[in-house]
């Protein structure tokens, strides 16, 4: 029996109509209609936020913070310019989640950042956009020119004289803007540095005013909440993992591409859906959460349900829900040296250690990979490593190292056996 | 140095995006509003968007330095960026790109003699399932490349 998922979507179920990505589309089933109920029943924003609460919406965006949570954060009574920032820098490989939510159902994610904007007492919301998307964010500024038109946005929101606008900012080839205060110092017009929290955005954020970021699925997961209720989100995951989920399936498989199916869902499922892995092969490994997810070897992931808990339980993350799916063709130590020299060229190089130690990692991962490595290299790498963990201002530099451990704790053999006979024990 | 009416009147729709004593927050649309004009990003261009934008130059600069799509010293008329990072390289990026530079006879970073071609490595483009894919002239993604595709694009790009 082959897997496959019929239940209810949250984000894509657009793709089930004609112009999925159609102001038209998304009103005749349904869209908008939380929005003005909300805007019609002057609802308090703490039933927003406590709906989301029973949601258990995680956030989207990697660190799986609880939405309902982080929004209670923002000061009520503050006198004064928020801001509600969506976050769809996706550039963390093998995530590729939020731009099919831009092309495919750009309107559920502009009525989340409405609603989002009310329920936080914000006066506008920018959607900070990957480089090299171009093509999407000329989409979204015409979904944007759209729900103005429409009266979705702008100056008299669904004639309730309440005012709000959203606006999209395009980043420029900067992975380290995908972190939040990087990404505000970015729409600020500045090079895209992180800096220390505290001060929290919801206290000091875009412009020094208070701010909230979420991830696009999340913010697109509201308006799905407020019109079926917290309840009906929880129920389509499971506990402490609320609603559908994206996937996004990439590397060794026959059909890449992205799923959404409910959170909690076998991998083998998932797996299945994408049609298995490529031609036949065998599974070898999989990083189950984007590149800064530990990887895991096929006997454990093969065990795994899909959420939260279960791939921290076995030792991984589950981060921005990217599936990265490697065959027994696949080098290990090629694998890492590839996302090794990622992290080295994406620090911003603003902490020594993250600086500094990514291209050392880079360097003796290469050198492995080249045939010239030293037996003491793996320790090398190891400790390395465990001076970047901790002493860095964002998490970029922590996110390098999660790949150097595991994959020497996983497939140790194939490194030691590159620096022993210099070449590829796969020989791919 | 000035810029065309028109990409003025692009810059001016970016800078009504933010509150009006924040201009700065759109030295980034600026920046590659003129760079598409100009084809690369010359001194005196970031200059005149730092002017225009009542910015100090030094930081238009450190904005046009850090972002990798901005391009400081001038490129070919078709700038080719091959992502190359990991889901795209299980999907045969590497192939992909190893054709790209044997046809062009360049590595990565280089200019074709003739102007035509500019090769650049990428990192993940947020759309590894599509992949192996390319990027041209920064705005324009190309999904699927086989050495087939490739030929195709190269010929359609004069
Ligand atoms: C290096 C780095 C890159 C990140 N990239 C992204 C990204 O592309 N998209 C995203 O939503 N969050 C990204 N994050 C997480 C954000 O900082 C932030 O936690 C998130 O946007 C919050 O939204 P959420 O609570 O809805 O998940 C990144 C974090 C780090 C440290
Ligand atoms: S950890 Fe790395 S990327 Fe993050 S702020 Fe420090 S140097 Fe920059
Ligand atoms: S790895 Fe190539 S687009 Fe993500």
């Amino acid at each position: 029996m082959s897997a496959t998922y019929t239940g209810p979507k949250v984000c894509l179920w657009t793709l089930d109509h004609a112009n999925p990505a159609s102001l038209e589309t998304y009103v005749a089933n349904g869209g908008y209609s939380a929005l003005k109920k909300i805007l019609a029943e002057r609802t308090p924003a703490a039933e927003i936020i406590e709906q989301v609460k029973i949601s258990a919406l995680r956030g989207r965006g990697g660190a799986g913070f609880p939405t309902g949570l982080k929004w209670s954060f923002m000061p009520r009574g503050y006198d004064g310019d928020k801001y509600i920032i969506c976050n769809s820098d996706e550039g963390e490989p093998g995530t590729f989640k939020d731009r099919d939510i831009i092309e495919f159902n750009p309107h559920q994610l502009i009525e989340g950042m409405v609603i989002a904007g009310y329920t936080l007492g914000a006066k506008a919301g920018y959607n900070y956009i990957h480089g090299e998307i171009f093509e999407l964010y000329q989409a979204w500024e015409k979904a944007l020119d759209d729900a103005r038109a429409a009266g979705y946005l702008g100056q008299n929101i669904c004639a309730s004289g309440w005012a709000f606008d959203v606006h999209a900012h395009q980043g420029y080839g900067a992975y380290v803007c995908g972190e939040e205060t990087a990404l505000l110092e970015s729409i600020e017009g500045k090079k895209g540095q992180p800096h220390f929290k505290p001060p929290f955005p919801a206290s000091f954020g875009l412009y020094g005013k208070p701010t909230t970021i979420n991830n696009t699925e999340t913010l697109a997961s509201i308006p799905w909440i407020m019109r079926h209720g917290g309840q009906a989100f929880l129920d389509l995951g499971k506990p402490n993992n609320g609603g559908t989920k994206i996937f996004s399936i990439s590397g060794h498989v026959n059909r890449p591409g992205n799923y959404e199916i409910p959170m909690g869902t076998p991998f083998a499922d998932l797996l299945e859906m994408a049609g298995g892995v490529r031609n036949g092969h065998q599974l070898k490994a999989v990083i189950p959460g984007g590149s800064s997810a530990p990887v895991l070897p096929a006997e454990i992931i093969m065990d795994c349900t899909l959420d939260f808990d279960s791939i921290a339980k076995a030792g991984s993350m589950f981060g921005s829900g990217a599936v990265i799916v490697m065959d027994e063709t696949t080098c290990m130590v090629r694998a890492l040296e590839r996302l090794s020299y990622f992290y080295y060229e994406e620090s911003c190089g603003q902490c020594t250690p993250c600086r500094e130690g990514t291209g050392w990692m880079y360097r003796v991962v290469h050198r492995i990979e080249h045939g010239q490595g030293r037996p003491e290299d793996l320790d090398l790498l190891l400790s390395v490593g465990s001076n970047i963990a901790g002493r860095t201002i964002c998490a970029l530099g922590e996110a390098a190292v999660g790949p150097v451990q595991s994959f020497i704790k996983h497939f140790r053999q194939e490194f030691e056996y590159h620096i022993a006979n210099k070449r590829c024990l796969v020989g791919a | 140095m000035s810029l065309s009416a028109q990409s003025l009147a692009q810059i001016d729709k970016e800078v009504a995006k933010y509150p009006a004593d924040q201009k700065q927050s759109a030295v980034m649309a600026a920046l590659r509003i003129a760079q598409v004009e100009k084809g690369w990003l010359a001194p005196e261009t970031i200059e005149f968007v730092a002017g225009y934008l009542g910015m100090p130059t030094i930081a238009a600069y450190e904005v046009a330095t850090f972002y990798n799509m901005y391009e400081l010293t001038p490129c070919g008329r078709h700038k080719i960026t091959v992502c190359t990072n990991l889901p795209c390289q299980l999907q045969g990026a590497d192939t992909v790109a190893e054709y790209l530079k044997k046809k062009l006879g360049i590595a990565f970073g280089e200019t074709t003699p003739d102007g035509r071609f500019t090769l650049k490595e990428g990192e993940c483009m947020g759309t590894c399932g599509s992949g192996p894919l390319c990027l041209h002239n920064n705005h324009t993604m190309h999904t699927h490349l086989s050495t087939e595709t490739v030929d195709k694009l190269l010929d359609e790009l004069k």
